[in-house]
């Protein structure tokens, strides 16, 4: 419960199913000052006292978990070493994957505990299928496909049936005083919402050169290439323009030469996207289905194929901005809910002209 | 429901109870002239006539706080800043390292804000201080010490302290000793007179009483300046309007729980070795934290290797049985209990704890609930250890 309205109503459903229902906030910074200050949060000293209020109202116990060293080493950490590494992460999903699927579920399951409910707008089938929600606008499928099947075996989600607005609705209704509270965007771990600045706090300046993708042209410096994102075109800050006079945009992050790579719009598509660590639930392969490559992203109609621990999606349509890093989640539409058919990390993309290369 | 956690706060007795009932029908501000002020005022004195009989004090040296806190910080802050005020060179805290934090506390913020010297006396195994440290301090530092803050009794582990033994040689030296006896009274026998301490805190919800009422005692001729600045109703050393009501319950339970604290004493106390035997019994590798025998007649207080103390609180709550971690809170995280700590217990140890408390509503049905619940709770709870290992 981490303070929120969802994760309060979504208790409120499973007490009110029946079930034996304990509310467990999580601490997740080391100093509860340094983390985001403020009702957005997530980890802040007063999103625990609106999490213990909640369940009092509810009528549940309520406990405060530490996972502060875990959060710090399998988020936190991995969020900084990622970025060094060039790749892009998703420090939500990741959180997902191994603190509120992993170090949790783990704990709750020892202590007698059957599941772990949370407030993510998802939908759980019969089968066991992971589905997005009924408010495509606020589905977090996408941060929760990394979980395996024996992770979603063990979980509820009980407002996947729900739009956001419904849900406000019962929690006004239930007495909840969070019902209004304003919903959390930002890395929870960075206060003032500025990744930039914390990365430079963790990584400090890492000066190099900035260069155009097709000639190999240097064009500018750059203070840290963690500073800049595939597809980003603001704030470059490039002296020479282009021989075109079109905008350029970041294309590409190489960690070992510490550039960044720049050049026109069109260069930015892509049309193969490989991945690893791929999470698979079983569809044969190579599947006609759709898949989305960021959170909150379009999906792109594709091709999938599995084959070991590699995923390669073939894009119907070129898709712009891929990061490596991020995730690839495939689905397959359904009217009842796209069905999650699975989820990898990106590694390599490549242009639509090169895909049968 | 099995209530283990009387050392957090005890039910009120039922004639404490009536009493407060009674005062609160009652309108009358005792500070006001008229009759109705002329009574409140009767029964506030009165009921301070009664804790100072009861305690060995003087009613002068009755001084009503809102509680164990309020007290503490009166006398650490109170008797530091009067005694710095007599001579600069006299800015040195002197507390024991098992402090409950009311007083830990209160002597960090003098040394973060008000320029003091710190220096914690440390403990045995068993978290007992031992007064040669105290001679040593005192030799070493004398005129320097501003106030000197030991515990009758420890709110985690039951452990008693040498009150009298560390009191009589802060006297020797002139220097004021205060005693946090929120723990002991009406758990051993409590005397402020024959202690020889300067300054005692007592607090109301320990004793029976309502929480949100106590008292400072302090000694006619130990100078203390105030926390809290007004009407001065409290020999100017503390201000506000009493609370009538809370103070007459607060005086019935005082006068009640030292009346049968012998009889209490021996009652509890054989409980509390049932509780043990049968602990013990049931997880052979529980370690009982805590002095074998000088120890408060309702406190047990155990290690239970390979469990974090969190966990088996939540599992045991989940049976109905109340316990406590003992330890202290930020944003709910507990962290490693500071008196285990300071016993040379290592943190794991530390985290492993768990306090059972029993009082005057306890009976051996409760030690059985407690029993039927505890040894698959141990087990889960070791099971649940795995999950700290990050991977």
């Amino acid at each position: 419960m981490s303070g929120g309205v969802d994760s309060a109503v979504a208790a409120a459903r499973a007490h009110d199913a029946g079930h034996d229902v304990t509310g467990v906030h999580l601490a997740l910074a080391r100093n509860p000052q340094t983390y985001r200050t403020g009702a957005r949060g997530c980890c802040t000293l007063e999103d625990s006292r609106d999490a213990r209020r909640a369940a009092d109202v509810i009528g549940i116990p309520f406990y405060v978990w530490d996972m502060a060293d875990q959060f710090h080493a399998n988020v936190v950490d991995d969020f900084v070493a990622e970025y060094a590494a060039g790749r892009t992460p998703n420090p939500c999903l990741r959180c997902n994957e191994k603190i509120k699927f992993e170090a949790v579920l783990d704990r709750a399951v020892a202590l007698g505990f059957d599941a772990v409910v949370t407030g993510h707008h998802a939908r759980l089938d019969g089968e066991g299928r992971l589905r997005r929600s009924v408010d495509e606008g606020k589905d977090q499928s996408y941060v929760l496909a990394v979980l395996t099947q024996g992770q979603l075996d063990r979980a509820v989600f009980p407002l996947g049936d729900s739009t956001k607005a419904q849900v406000r609705e019962e929690a006004a209704a239930r007495g909840l005083a969070v019902a209004d509270k304003p919903d959390s965007h930002d890395i929870c771990f960075i206060a003032d919402g500025d990744t930039k600045g914390f990365l430079q706090r963790q990584l400090g300046d890492a000066p190099g050169d900035i260069v155009d993708g097709r000639t190999g042209e240097r064009l500018g410096s750059h203070n840290g290439a963690y500073g800049y994102t595939i597809g980003q075109r603001k704030g470059l800050d490039l002296r020479v323009p282009a021989a075109d006079g079109r905008p350029r945009y970041v294309l590409s992050i190489t960690p070992v030469t510490n550039t960044v790579t720049v050049g026109p719009r069109e260069d930015l598509e892509v049309g193969v996207v490989t991945a690893s660590k791929v999470i698979w639930h079983g569809t044969s392969t190579p599947v006609e289905c759709e898949v989305q490559l960021r959170a909150h992203g379009e999906v792109y109609p594709a091709t999938v194929t599995v084959e070991d621990d590699t995923l390669t999606a073939r894009l119907a349509s070129p898709a712009r901005g891929v990061a490596a890093g991020q995730a690839i989640v495939a689905y397959q539409r359904s009217d009842e809910g796209d069905v999650v058919l699975g989820s990898a990390t990106i590694t390599a993309s490549a242009p639509l002209l090169t895909a049968h290369a | 429901m099995a209530y283990l956690d009387h050392a957090a706060t005890t039910p009120m007795l039922d004639e404490a109870l009536a009493a407060y009932v009674a005062a609160a029908r009652e309108v009358g501000n005792p500070s006001s002239l008229h009759a109705a002020g002329r009574h409140a005022r009767r029964l506030v004195e009165e009921s301070r006539e009664r804790i100072a009989a009861a305690l060995g004090a003087r009613p002068s040296e009755v001084i009503f706080t809102s509680g164990g806190t309020e007290s503490d910080n009166l006398a650490l802050k109170g008797i530091f800043w009067a005694r710095r005020a007599g001579s600069l060179n006299r800015s040195r805290v002197v507390a024991s390292a098992v402090e409950h934090h009311a007083v830990m506390d209160s002597a960090d913020w003098l040394g973060a804000h008000e320029g003091a010297q710190l220096s914690w006396l440390p403990v045995d195994g068993t978290g007992r201080v031992d007064p040669a440290a105290l001679a040593e301090l005192i030799e070493a530092y004398g005129e320097e010490i501003a106030v000197i803050s030991v515990q009758w009794a420890n709110n985690e582990v039951g452990t008693v302290q040498p009150v009298a033994e560390l009191a009589r040689l802060a006297a020797q030296a002139g220097i004021p000793f205060h005693t946090d006896a929120v723990q002991a009274l009406g758990q051993v026998p409590v005397d402020f007179a024959t202690s020889g301490a300067a300054a005692m805190t007592v607090t109301g919800h320990k004793v029976g009483g309502p929480a949100g009422v106590g008292a400072l005692l302090l000694g006619r001729d130990v100078n203390c300046t105030p926390l809290l600045h007004g009407g001065g109703q409290e020999r100017d050393v503390r201000s506000g309007t009493l609370d009538t009501a809370g103070v007459a319950a607060f005086a019935t339970a005082v006068e009640a729980t030292v009346k049968s604290q012998a009889a209490y004493a021996l009652r509890v106390g054989a409980l509390r070795d049932e509780l043990v035997d049968r602990v013990r019994a049931a997880v052979p590798d529980a370690i009982l934290n805590g002095a074998p025998d000088d120890r408060l007649p309702g406190n047990a207080h155990f290690s239970f290797p390979g469990c974090e103390g969190d966990a088996l609180l939540l599992l045991l709550d989940a049976s109905g049985v109340c316990c406590s971690t003992g330890s202290a809170c930020s944003a709910g995280v507990a962290q490693p209990s500071h008196v285990l700590l300071a016993m040379g217990a290592d943190e794991d140890r530390a985290r492993s704890s768990l306090r059972f408390t029993l009082g005057h509503t306890s009976t051996s049905a409760d030690i059985d609930e407690l029993l039927a619940a505890l040894p698959g709770a141990v087990e889960r709870a070791r099971r649940a250890t795995a999950w700290k290992t990050p991977r």
